[in-house]
């Protein structure tokens, strides 16, 4: 518990000095509200509002995590290795991801309403699956991440390796944003949808704490 | 082969029953689900060598693996394209907005990522671990996308998903006396290829050295 910690707050500390990888990305994201915005004014169809805003924050959350494994050069893994345990690493890894997914996704989520408007959701779905769905994005993109380090940090590969273990979660996160502008819902409804998203967080989690450890073994 | 042929004959030659929209076209069904079969079991093959490979590291597990990835690709390709020729007859189109074939076509992207990670890597060990890794998350893809949620899709054009009924109540007793030969024969083709890529590998590996 100690070692995640510590790693949590060695990463965060690296990002407060550096301002690296938020402030390139809070760049991207307002540039790519901007030009929304500038094609569709203020006046913007609700379905097309859920498109862009998960695009936008997908992309976003590409660019953050695949920063998070490229940085650790080879000999600094291996004084990882010796200091801590595997899951202990890959856990901290995923705290730190998910903290800064919240964190840019709430920035974003603020940016596209003060630029594009904000739609009549129903928040008890919105806001959960929001939340939910950046922790998920970023602990499938950690995993997808770690793996194409190992592999000569290809950043063409972790696009195409973590698209697809994306578009599930995105597909849950879309239906939910659409059935959250419906005017009448029942909680069943929500509870649902809400489930199947964090069912996929809990599998991706579950899958990346117990496989990055043969990863991690040079 | 002889189950195939026989398979690929009697499906053309008997009765089918009259459905509405589908008629004669349901003959389809031995192919196109025959080759959903034989890449599922392909893909599963694949994930028990995964595993295997993660808890021994014996090459021969990778290679298998390796190969019946490659095999599912191919069955699922032609899966693909015969339910896309299918469509086209019953549904007026190649290709609809449907659960299924999104998330069929989905994990086939999964696992040409899969191939394509396996090419990036030359060193043989790191190779074979990195890819058992992936190959389970891809595993786990397909099976949230072709079982999980197609069920829950609230509308869907195939049968069994989505609120329409399932195929195999509905599915006659003269095309059952085709169907079940015809799946076990495809499976079976399918790991017969296996078998003969593994054989090939494997001959290549001991020429080299």
């Amino acid at each position: 518990m100690k070692e995640i910690k510590e790693l949590v707050r060695k990463d965060l500390l690296l990002e407060l000095r550096q301002k690296y990888a938020i402030n390139g990305i809070l760049l991207y994201v307002v540039s790519t509200i901007f030009v929304v915005q500038l094609c569709y004014g203020r006046v913007i169809d609700e379905n097309a509002w859920i498109a862009l805003f998960w695009i936008i924050l997908l992309f976003a959350a590409f660019n953050a995590v695949s920063k998070s494994f490229v940085q650790e050069s080879a000999a600094r893994r291996l004084y990882y290795y010796m200091l801590a345990p595997a899951v202990s690493v890959v856990l901290s890894k995923i705290i730190y991801n998910a903290l800064l997914m919240l964190i840019l996704g709430a920035l974003s989520l603020l940016v596209f309403i003060v630029f594009m408007g904000f739609p009549e959701f129903n928040l008890y779905l919105f806001l959960p699956a929001f939340l939910l769905g950046c922790i998920g994005i970023s602990g499938a993109l950690t995993m997808v991440s770690a793996i194409a380090s190992r592999s000569g940090n290809n950043a063409a590969l972790m696009a195409i390796l973590g698209f697809p273990i994306v578009v599930p979660l995105l597909l849950l996160l879309v239906n939910a944003s659409r059935m959250a502008l419906k005017e009448r819902i029942l909680v069943a409804d929500i509870l649902k949808n809400l489930s199947a998203i964090f069912l996929i967080d809990a599998v991706v989690g579950i899958l990346a704490v117990i496989l990055f450890p043969y990863l991690w073994r040079d | 082969m002889g189950l195939i042929l026989y398979s690929i004959i009697a499906g053309q030659l008997i009765d089918v029953p009259d459905l509405p929209v589908i008629r004669e076209t349901i003959r389809n069904l031995f192919y196109h689900v025959c080759m959903w079969f034989a890449m599922f079991t392909m893909f599963g093959t694949s994930l028990v060598y995964s595993i295997r490979y993660l808890s021994g590291f014996k090459p021969e597990h990778d290679i298998m693996a390796s190969e019946s990835v490659s095999n599912g690709i191919f069955f699922g390709i032609m899966g693909l394209i015969t339910g896309m020729i299918w469509a086209k007859f019953t549904w007026g189109d190649f290709w609809t907005n449907d659960p299924q074939l999104n998330g069929a076509a989905v994990s086939m992207m999964a696992y040409l990522a899969y191939t394509v990670l396996r090419s990036s890597i030359d060193e043989k060990a790191m190779r074979a671990r990195i890819s058992a890794v992936y190959n389970i998350f891809a595993f786990m893809l397909l099976v949230i996308f072709l079982g999980v949620l197609p069920r829950l899709a609230d509308s869907s054009l195939h049968p069994g998903k989505g609120g329409n009924s399932s195929t195999m109540e509905g599915l006659d007793i003269t095309m059952r006396m085709v169907f079940y030969p015809a799946a076990i024969g495809w499976i079976i083709i399918a790991f017969w290829l296996l078998q003969i890529r593994t054989r090939k590998r494997r001959l290549l590996q001991i020429v080299q050295k």
